[in-house]
């Protein structure tokens, strides 16, 4: 039996500062296990799309209901959707100087474990969990122990985000442009990282431009967003289709 | 000798709940003149010399007016409604923890206090009771004596070592060096005095057992450390739990002195009560804190962590006279909701090859304003002397000010100096980042300062550093969202 994981149901949602609304009646449900793609033209407010699930203070929700695991995403803090496995690898990861990427990477896990009422990891634990997982991700122990996005390369940046995503074990990866800036070599680290994660009880969405990345994570749906909202879902056919002949077709139809 | 029975008058009759019994009154009326300095001489029975030298101190200081240079502001602070002597306060206790103020509790407990010596710090029982204080201290001083190192207060050291109290007691500061440092030289009540011999290494970091015993040392604290050549000394001032602390006013001396190849770490945890949300109450900190490296290739570093007091006003410096002698000054200085501070370092190079080393990091947060004012000063004789200055600025929030004031004066040709600043904020992104990872906003934003200072922490006793890190956390509290 199919088990919802994120049931979004006609979405209202803008800039809280400025009130402009940027989702404009967003159908879209998420079951266990299953691979979704957002693609859009530039400006459509993808981006938004994924703060707005992840809680980022500076958007407001005007209408409509998130549902994450039998929770109302709308009532909760960022950190605690985080905790219910809520995990989002931003497109432009930030600088965060004096914090080691080790020193953060401990804060968050065992931020998560206590929320969710598990012993924390003491620091020997934890080195152990990371350093075999960094490997994976072809990520030196010197790399750990420099300030986490300072100075790091796009690919670094995204490496690491993938690497905190296999840390973590979320139940929903939102992955924001997780392909942009990477070469051949470090996309196939990131989409073999995603790909070890991703069971049947973990769901993605994949918010992206490329085809590269789908080509290695092979989404079960592909929606076109535009407008604040999809216009059209199909599988991966539609991506290639969109990848020939463009959102020109798609957009002039909803208009 | 005249004056004596005058003191005899004051202490018998007027001021009959004075000092002839042992609790409740122990304290001197309020008010400041002579007689009051000669009641606070003739309590600590104190030879005529220590007594001459507080009235000089005294009339000099009627002379001075208060220093209004620091970005400060302040009601000020009427000294002639203070009074100048008091033993340990003996108030109503709190019979039990459940008595104590719940909020004092909880930071011990977030400081991972341990409840003995929560008790302690409270009032709930005396120090005594827990730590038995005075086996404590003589276990300590006897191994300290075995290496003939003199770890005392301040009054026994005058009485047991007068010539080197006499040789070295404001030879460092004198007491015309500022008003709040002239009015401690006539008013002094107690502090502690090391004395590390020559070629002798102080084998364990002094003061450790300080947090309890430091409870009652008073508003005008005097420290004297004097390292005579080849020795080293590591001395950590100050307690990191919070005591409420009823003193309006503090203006402590601490004084340095360093022979040749010898070296003085002094680190102080200072978190005093900060006042309230609104700026109510708090302590004034008006303190002199300086070090005169005298011998060739003597070293001094301060490290300061400060989080607490309602003003702030202190600049902890190093007189670079001999050769090669090297200074070093690590601070983080943090202020929350109207708490004010204007501190940093004065580095004064007099000797050849003299090197100094600044790094300041203030964070400000709620409606705190803090300014880093700071000295390099190069004499003409100070052939390739070096200063390196960093001054780090994080701001939380836009209700706060942050200012840097460096001044530099050199005269020497081949000096070399170096100075960078900067000043950030905490950013919404870096804050969501870390709540997008599970991390709540408010331990976020003690991540993100505890990294912030990390080169300072570095250099604090490990046990220290913990504490220290914790209470840069609880200082921040509600500085956010």
């Amino acid at each position: 039996m199919t088990q919802k994981l994120l049931e979004i149901k006609d979405l209202y949602a803008g800039v809280a500062e400025s009130g402009k609304e940027i989702i404009k009646g967003l159908n879209l449900t998420i079951n266990a296990g299953e691979t979704h793609a957002v693609m859009g033209p530039n400006g459509a407010g993808k981006s938004t799309l994924s703060y707005v699930l992840t809680g980022k203070p500076d958007y407001v929700v005007t209408g409509g209901s998130m549902r994450f695991a039998e929770h109302d995403l709308t009532a909760l803090k960022p950190e605690e959707r985080a905790a219910l496995g809520i995990f989002l690898s931003m497109q432009a990861p930030v600088e965060i100087p004096g914090v080691t990427t080790q020193n953060f990477l401990k804060h968050a896990i065992n931020a998560q474990r206590k929320y969710n009422n598990l012993p924390e990891l003491d620091a020997a634990e934890f080195l152990k969990l990371l350093r075999s997982a960094a490997k994976n991700f072809d990520i030196s122990s010197e790399m750990l122990k420099r300030e986490i996005n300072v100075g790091f390369s796009g690919g670094e940046k995204k490496r690491l985000e993938i690497l905190q995503l296999s840390l973590l074990q979320p139940k929903l990866a939102i992955l924001d442009e997780a392909d942009s800036g990477l070469d051949i070599d470090a996309l196939k680290i990131v989409s073999q990282g995603v790909n070890q994660w991703h069971t049947k009880e973990n769901s993605l969405l994949i918010i992206t431009h490329h085809l590269d990345l789908l080509r290695q994570i092979k989404p079960d749906f592909v929606h076109i967003y535009a407008d604040g909202k999809i216009i059209k879902t199909g599988d991966m056919a539609l991506a290639e289709e969109l990848e020939t002949s463009g959102y020109k077709n798609y957009l002039d139809a909803a208009k | 000798m005249t004056d004596k029975p005058q003191i005899e008058d004051l202490s018998g009759d007027k001021y009959k709940y004075g000092f002839t019994t042992e609790i409740e009154a122990d304290t001197a009326p309020c008010g400041l003149n002579e007689d009051i300095i000669r009641l606070i001489s003739a309590k600590k029975n104190e030879p005529e010399w220590l007594l001459e030298r507080r009235l000089k101190a005294y009339r000099h200081w009627l002379t001075m007016s208060e220093p209004h240079w620091a970005k400060l502001k302040y009601d000020a602070v009427d000294f002639q409604a203070l009074s100048y002597y008091a033993a340990p306060k003996q108030k109503a206790k709190p019979k039990s923890l459940e008595d104590v103020d719940k909020t004092l509790l909880d930071t011990y407990n977030k400081l991972g206090i341990p409840l003995k010596e929560q008790e302690a710090l409270s009032g709930v029982v005396a120090v005594d009771a827990v730590f038995d204080s005075v086996s404590v201290a003589t276990t300590y001083r006897a191994k300290l004596a075995q290496s003939g190192i003199i770890f005392c207060s301040i009054s026994e050291a005058v009485k047991e070592h007068p010539e080197l109290v006499q040789k070295y007691l404001g030879s460092v500061v004198p007491y015309t060096d500022n008003f709040y440092a002239c009015l401690n030289s006539a008013v002094f009540t107690d502090g502690s005095f090391v004395y590390i011999p020559k070629g002798v290494k102080a084998p364990m970091e002094l003061s450790t057992y300080f947090r309890i015993n430091a409870q009652n040392t008073g508003q005008f604290e005097r420290t004297l450390i004097v390292a005579e050549d080849d020795s080293y000394v590591s001395y950590l001032e100050g307690c990191t739990a919070p005591q409420r602390d009823e003193n309006q006013l503090h203006a402590a001396i601490v004084e340095i002195v360093v022979m040749n190849n010898a070296e003085v770490k002094y680190s102080t945890v200072q978190n005093w009560y900060p006042g309230d949300k609104d700026g109510k109450g708090g302590v004034y900190n008006f303190v002199t804190k300086r070090a005169a490296c005298r011998g060739i290739n003597s070293k001094v570093s301060w490290t300061q962590v400060e989080t607490g007091s309602a003003v702030t006003w202190k600049y902890p410096s190093c007189i670079l006279q001999g050769d090669n002698s090297v200074g070093e000054f690590y601070s983080v200085a943090i202020t929350n909701n109207r708490q004010q501070a204007d501190t940093g370092t004065k580095m004064i190079h007099l000797g050849k090859n003299t090197r100094s080393k600044i790094i300041s990091k203030g964070i400000s947060a709620g409606f705190s304003n803090q300014t880093y004012r700071g000295l390099v000063d190069i004499a003409a004789n100070a052939k390739n002397a070096r200063n390196y200055s960093q001054c780090d600025s994080l701001l939380i929030g836009s209700t706060c000010g942050s200012h840097t004031v460096p001044y530099i004066r050199n005269r020497s040709k081949s000096a070399v100096l170096e100075h960078e600043a900067t000043t950030s904020k905490i950013s919404a992104e870096q804050l969501f980042y870390c709540q997008q990872r599970g991390i709540k906003e408010e331990e976020a934003v003690g991540l993100i300062v505890n990294g912030f200072c990390k080169e300072v922490m570095q250099k604090l006793p490990m046990e220290f550093a913990i504490e220290a890190g914790k209470l840069i956390n609880i200082s921040l509290e509600g500085s956010v969202g």
